[in-house]
């Protein structure tokens, strides 16, 4: 069930970027995109009821794992939306530049390049 | 464990080495020299010509080497295999040469230093792609030679060039997206990272539903990185709109390491991958190899025909992996080193045109060969090798390409590879009539007469590839079962799974 929410919300983020015609909508729907793609993630390391992944000083390790979430996807996501981070910045200053360029938003102007 | 060679080098201090080193450099230069082009510029080509001597010493050796030493499943291993040699190889030869030649080229921009600590990072990211041996790693060192890529592509900040690059970020970004899920899938499938237990674990339960879900997300998302045909859009924009030293990167090393040899290590070393799964390979090789040239035929933009031509070559070299045959595989490689020799030589060559005539359009130019004569005699090898023409490298790879068509039984293929072999020659013979044997406008010769039209640095990159081209050539002669280059790459592919 919850996995296919994830799924719709990296589909809707699918049709965003390729329904929208100004180039902020296409950067936001490609980070609702992304974000779908780090909850399925995070789902695929989740545990009903689970404990965190800490280890109590004095827990047995093979009691611990039976117990836990896992905790390596978490680290997976961290990593990637530190990823998503640098590459929306540059995809927002790519924008201002295009703004500053051709004085618009909209892709179906932006086009010099042909063929 | 790990192997000595012949300098008592322990290969496995190497490894770590191929990331680290381009890593600082590129700090450095942000740090020191960014304000001062010529040290940035000899920073970067010493740090190149030094990969370039470690990529060297790796040849023969595997080594396995854990970060931060943990040991295998649970640490980051990085993992250096006759493959993984070769690719460096190519990484850091070309980008020796694109180093030297932007000595020179990039003295008409501003802001250098960021110049080489971008081209720096990617040279990082190409190399940790190469080396990495577990998938999440991967993706992230893909990431960095992406990210470095989107934006050397915008460096000129004019309207092409940042409408290209947008195009490029939009559909880099996609394609990542993709790759997540896949990398997410085969995670919860196999409940490893690790490339090596991945292969043991998938070989155990074979390619069932789900394996097969993630690894067609990896086919689209690596094809799009790598820009086989229904996924090229964005590469003839945003090769062509690159700074010439940087097209020649991206045309010639980029689309390689993070795109063909990261198909090629999933489909064979780690997937294991089938028959049925291997004719998806063949079908987008084919595709891409007709689109790609038809298309770059019709082409007057020097830049965009040879960015067409580098989707239809990358058409031949998936054809060969997608065969799947030991000699489609050799055929496969070789065109892959082949071909990053000379497209790389042909964009630098576009782009001295571009510095001396201030044009790319084949309409406007003409007669070259006396106003250039390194960049004529030097195009005209890239043009011969590229073409296919007997005694050059290209006509070797595609031959053995061909020939293991026949082999496999794929007669229709094979003609169809012929084919494009026709079709390549007869653009690559417009781009040097037109260019560079016509007779010269009458616009030109004025430009022409100035000094320093052609530098001295940007000749040297130039002759150093073509004469890559022409010592590739010969490797022939070793028939091929070479011990320690290609075949010994091939058989690290034809081995299945780690």
């Amino acid at each position: 069930m919850i996995y296919s929410l994830c799924l719709l919300l990296i589909l809707v983020g699918l049709y965003g970027v390729v329904a929208s015609r100004q180039t902020v909508k296409i950067v936001i729907s490609l980070v609702i995109m992304q974000h779908g793609v780090h909850l399925l993630l995070l789902l695929i390391g989740y545990r009903e009821g689970g404990s965190p992944p800490i280890v109590d000083s004095g827990q047995a390790l093979t009691s611990f794992a039976g117990l836990s979430v896992d905790p390596l996807p978490q680290a997976l996501v961290l990593t990637s939306i530190v990823i998503g981070l640098g590459v929306l910045a540059l995809m927002v200053a790519l924008c201002v530049r295009l703004y500053e360029r051709y004085g618009t938003f909209d892709v179906t102007e932006i086009r010099r390049l042909r063929g | 464990m790990g192997d000595f060679d012949m300098f008592g080098v322990d290969i496995r201090t190497l490894v770590p080495l191929f990331v680290a080193v381009p890593l600082a450099a590129a700090l450095l230069i942000q740090l020191i020299t960014r304000e001062r082009q010529l040290l940035s510029g000899w920073l970067t080509n010493v740090t190149m010509l030094s990969l370039v001597l470690m990529s060297c010493l790796a040849i023969g050796g595997s080594a396995l080497y854990h970060l931060g030493g943990w040991p295998s499943p649970i640490g980051i291993d990085l993992r250096l295999d006759n493959l993984a040699t070769l690719m460096l190889l190519v990484i850091n030869t070309v980008g020796l040469a694109v180093s030297l030649y932007s000595m020179d080229y990039m003295r008409r921009y501003t802001a250098t230093g960021h110049f080489y600590s971008l081209f720096l990072l990617m040279v990082t990211g190409m190399n940790g792609v190469v080396l990495a041996a577990d998938l999440f790693n991967l993706y992230v060192f893909l990431e960095v030679a992406a990210v470095a890529s989107y934006s050397l592509v915008a460096f000129g900040c004019a309207h092409e060039e940042l409408e290209a690059s947008f195009k490029y970020i939009v559909l880099g970004s996609l394609s990542s997206a993709l790759i997540l899920v896949g990398v997410a899938l085969v995670y919860g499938i196999t409940g490893t990272l690790n490339m090596t237990q991945m292969a043991t674990r998938v070989a155990e339960t074979g390619m069932d539903a789900p394996l097969l879900l993630a690894f067609a997300l990896f086919i689209c998302g690596f094809s799009f990185k790598a820009a086989l045909v229904p996924f090229h859009a964005w590469l003839p924009d945003a090769h062509p709109a690159a700074p010439a030293p940087v097209s020649a990167m991206l045309s010639g090393v980029l689309i390689k390491a993070i795109g063909v040899y990261v198909l090629a290590r999933l489909a064979f070393n780690v997937f294991g991958a089938g028959d049925s799964e291997l004719s998806l390979l063949r079908w987008l090789g084919i595709v891409s190899m007709i689109t790609g040239g038809l298309l770059a035929a019709g082409q007057n933009d020097i830049k965009r025909l040879f960015a067409y031509s580098s989707i239809s070559q990358i058409g031949f070299i998936v054809l060969g992996l997608g065969l799947g045959t030991p000699l489609g595989l050799v055929g496969a490689l070789y065109h892959l080193v082949n071909h990053a020799l000379f497209k790389s030589l042909l964009f630098l060559n576009a782009g001295t045109v571009e510095y001396a005539t201030g044009t790319r359009d084949l309409r406007k130019l003409g007669g070259l060969n006396q106003a250039l004569p390194v960049t004529g005699a030097t195009s005209l090898i890239g043009s011969m090798s590229i073409a296919g023409l007997p005694p050059f490298n290209g006509f070797w790879s595609k031959l053995i390409i061909v020939l293991a068509c026949v082999e496999a039984g794929y007669y229709g293929f094979a003609i169809v590879a012929v084919l494009v072999s026709i079709v390549t020659l007869a653009y690559q013979l417009k781009v040097q009539r037109t260019a560079f044997f016509a007779a010269l406008p009458k616009e030109l010769p004025a430009l022409l007469s100035k000094p320093g039209r052609e530098p001295r640095l940007m000749s040297l990159a130039m002759i150093l590839l073509a004469i890559g081209c022409l010592a590739m050539s010969l490797v022939v002669l070793g028939g091929l079962r070479d011990p320690w280059l290609i075949g010994a790459a091939q058989q690290t592919l034809s081995a299945g799974p780690f």
